[in-house]
């Protein structure tokens, strides 16, 4: 085990699995020379070459559908977006390429490709850098979506998207890149897709979150430790595939819960949850099940606008004292 | 070949006529060329009465290209496509009834009738599809140009694209790839003058051929209505960019026939009938290479109907053994959408997958 930053833990796992298997490449904006964006490529360029760390034009859509492309035949492309705002020109390939191809091949062609990069609000950089965009690569059956809140997690669940046969989104939080934590050094620390994991236990609520929030849901948990509220944090870091029996079992356990997300609250994947929740869950609730979200509307640039516009700390506690009627 | 050149622009002049081919060559072209048509006509009839449904865009008229610029290849070239391709993947290897099934959304067919006629795929072949969004195969080509330029190889990437496609982003970005990576891939334009009712002039203020130079991509231009001039042309170009001479962009003028997809009409609206009358009698590449054989005492009438007789009979036995095929069965459908079900978590939310 070492201390090492969310950003050095997804560096580790590109240089492993490029070690590990040639056909793994990387390439995107920036990601060569200048190190990535993020600096989450640093040194790749030098340890493996121009061709498996490719700097490509700003052109989302061309250089998606090169992956896709790529992996038509057999590569395994990392395709990086400088983050996943500007991912949305790229969507076609991702949709209609990447996600559908297996199925209308008649499951001749698979599309082994992860496409990662930052997704959710940093800190205020206004409305068109600042968008969470799980639910858009959710929407669509044939992606596998993941996003790690920890450096282990970061580590172990790229190495698990890169080494998976289909197209997973792959999306880091831009806050939590310079974050540290315990990382296996282990050269197969691999963690599977679709185990959710229970950062915190606790018997009275439940905060299901996933991504960046599992921070403030901790925070949130820390907080009603204070008035005597114990929080289950269950983390689901893989979104699809969905650990179903971790939402379960903590809902049996608590039979309050909260869902913590970054996104809009429109078809946000709080909604689905909810709705898993009350379709399998039902007996099991004493209160409705709550979700905290982003406002409703395109982030503000201004500081305090943009702290409000956030899901936060405080509205998580307030929701959870909701469901415990408090 | 006589080319003239401007810059990295060129057309391709006719050339001799038989381009010197031997007769079997030439009858291989005859015999592809028809195989195609008769193909496209059932696929007609079968549409009519109700046994393929959905789009159904056929390729009667433009026969020239595909079997011009897709018999060159190598069986371990790639082909990627529109959704005006059941006839390309028959050039690129895929069995008449194969392709027929996929049309009748039959268990045999080429995509186990996911697909239908704007999804067919030959991974075996090297056919790659079969796509629905006009243009997105242009990234995709590149990607699988990329591909071959990783891994060292020799193969070439033929990538079509309808001539309403290269007004989008992403034939430009392609371009632009392809070219500052020098990639092996061959962008062709069946250049049939029409985006289903659109003429091309009217949406471009610059030429066809000259969309490819400002990324310095040389481009030629070509009669695809002369079969033979088509293939000697793009097998110097696939040799060409074998060699690593890098991408091409190719002009293939043609004419459609038919309507845009079959619920379209022919003429009327967005072109004339006289102008479709002309060009069916002027510019059809299968008469055209018919009547030069003739001429050059290459073919008989005879032997054009022993010739005819028989794709026609292999087009029959399509049809009757798509007729026959079973229907795919409800549990394949949840099968194809993820190649690996991983062991934890869900994967689908309808209640119906597991
Ligand atoms: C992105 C996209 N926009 C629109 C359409 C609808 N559409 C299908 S074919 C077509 C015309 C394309 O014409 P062209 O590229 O010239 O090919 P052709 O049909 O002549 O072979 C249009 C507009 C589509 N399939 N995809
Ligand atoms: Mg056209």
């Amino acid at each position: 085990m070492a201390e090492i930053t969310y950003r050095d833990a997804l560096n580790q796992a590109l240089a492993e699995e490029m070690e590990r298997d040639d056909s793994v490449f990387l390439l995107g904006e920036e990601v060569a020379e200048y190190d990535g964006a993020y600096k989450v490529s640093k040194g790749l360029l030098d340890r493996f070459g121009d061709k498996r760390v490719k700097d490509t034009p700003i052109s989302e859509l061309g250089f998606a559908g090169l992956g896709v492309g790529s992996a038509m035949v057999g590569l395994r492309p990392i395709v990086e977006f400088m983050t996943f705002n500007f991912s949305f020109l790229a969507l076609d390939q991702v949709i209609n390429s990447a996600s559908k191809m297996l199925s209308m091949s008649g499951g001749q062609i698979g599309i082994p490709i992860v496409f990662r990069g930052p997704s959710g609000a940093a800190l205020q950089l206004g409305a068109q850098h600042s968008h969470a965009c799980e639910t858009w690569y959710l929407h669509a059956p044939g992606i596998k979506v993941v996003t790690p809140s920890t450096p282990a997690d970061a580590k172990g669940l790229l190495k698990a998207a890169i080494r998976d046969n289909d197209p997973v989104a792959f999306m880091e939080g831009e806050l939590l890149y310079n974050t540290k934590g315990e990382v296996p050094d282990d050269d197969d620390f691999v963690i599977p897709l679709g185990l959710a994991d229970l950062k915190r236990e606790g018997d009275d609520v439940s905060i299901i979150t996933h991504g960046t929030m599992t921070h403030v849901a901790l925070q949130a948990a820390g907080q009603l430790a204070k008035d005597g509220i114990e929080a289950d944090v269950l983390d689901l870091r893989s979104l699809r595939p969905l650990d179903v029996d971790a939402i379960l079992a903590t809902v049996a356990k608590t039979n309050r819960a909260i869902y913590l997300e970054e996104g809009w609250p429109y078809l946000g994947v709080g909604a689905q949850i909810v709705s898993i929740i009350m379709e399998e869950a039902f007996d099991d609730l004493d209160a409705p099940v709550l979700r905290v979200t982003q406002a409703d509307i395109p982030m503000p640039y201004n500081k305090k606008l943009e702290a409000w516009a956030r899901p936060g700390v405080a509205r998580a506690v307030e929701a959870c004292k909701k469901v415990l009627y408090v | 070949m006589a080319e003239t050149e401007t810059a990295e622009i060129s057309t391709v002049n006719g050339g001799p006529a038989l381009g010197g081919f031997s007769k079997k060559k030439l009858v291989e072209l005859l015999s592809q060329m028809l195989l195609y048509r008769r193909f496209e006509e059932k696929a007609e009839e079968a549409y009519a009465i109700g046994k393929i449904g959905g789009f159904c865009h056929l390729h009667i008229g433009q026969e020239g290209a595909a079997a011009g610029c897709i018999l060159p290849l190598r069986q371990d070239d790639y082909v990627i496509s529109g959704y005006r391709s059941h006839t390309q993947a028959l050039a690129k290897g895929l069995s008449p009834e194969a392709v027929m099934s996929e049309l009748y959304g039959k268990a045999s067919g080429v995509s186990g009738g996911a697909g239908g006629s704007m999804h067919m795929f030959g991974a075996d072949v090297g056919f790659m599809g079969g796509n629905g969004i006009v243009g997105a195969q242009a990234p995709l080509a590149l990607g699988m140009a990329w591909a071959i330029h990783y891994r060292g190889g020799d193969q070439v990437c033929v990538c079509f694209l309808g001539d309403a496609a290269v007004n989008q982003g992403a034939f430009h970005e392609s371009m632009n790839m392809a070219a500052i990576w020098n990639l092996p891939v061959i962008y062709v334009v069946e250049n049939n003058a029409y985006g289903m009712g659109t003429k091309f002039t009217r949406m471009s203020d610059t030429e066809m051929i000259k969309k490819a130079s400002s990324h310095g991509v040389p481009a030629t231009s070509i009669d695809g209505e002369d079969v033979v001039a088509t293939y000697s042309h793009f097998e110097d170009l696939i040799e060409t960019v074998r060699q690593g001479g890098g991408p091409r962009f190719v002009d293939v003028e043609c004419y459609r026939f038919k309507g845009h997809s079959m619920s379209d009409p022919v003429s009327g609206t967005y072109r004339s009938k006289e102008e479709v009358d002309h060009q069916t009698e002027n510019a059809d590449p299968i008469c055209i290479l018919r009547d030069r054989m003739f001429a050059a005492r290459l073919l008989t009438g005879e032997e054009l109907e022993v010739i005819d007789g028989e794709v026609r009979s292999m087009v029959d036995a399509a049809v009757e053994f798509a007729e026959a095929a079973p229907e795919p069965e409800v549990d394949t459908l949840y099968r194809n959408v993820y190649s690996e079900i991983n062991p934890h978590g869900r994967l689908f939310f309808d209640g119906r997958g597991k």
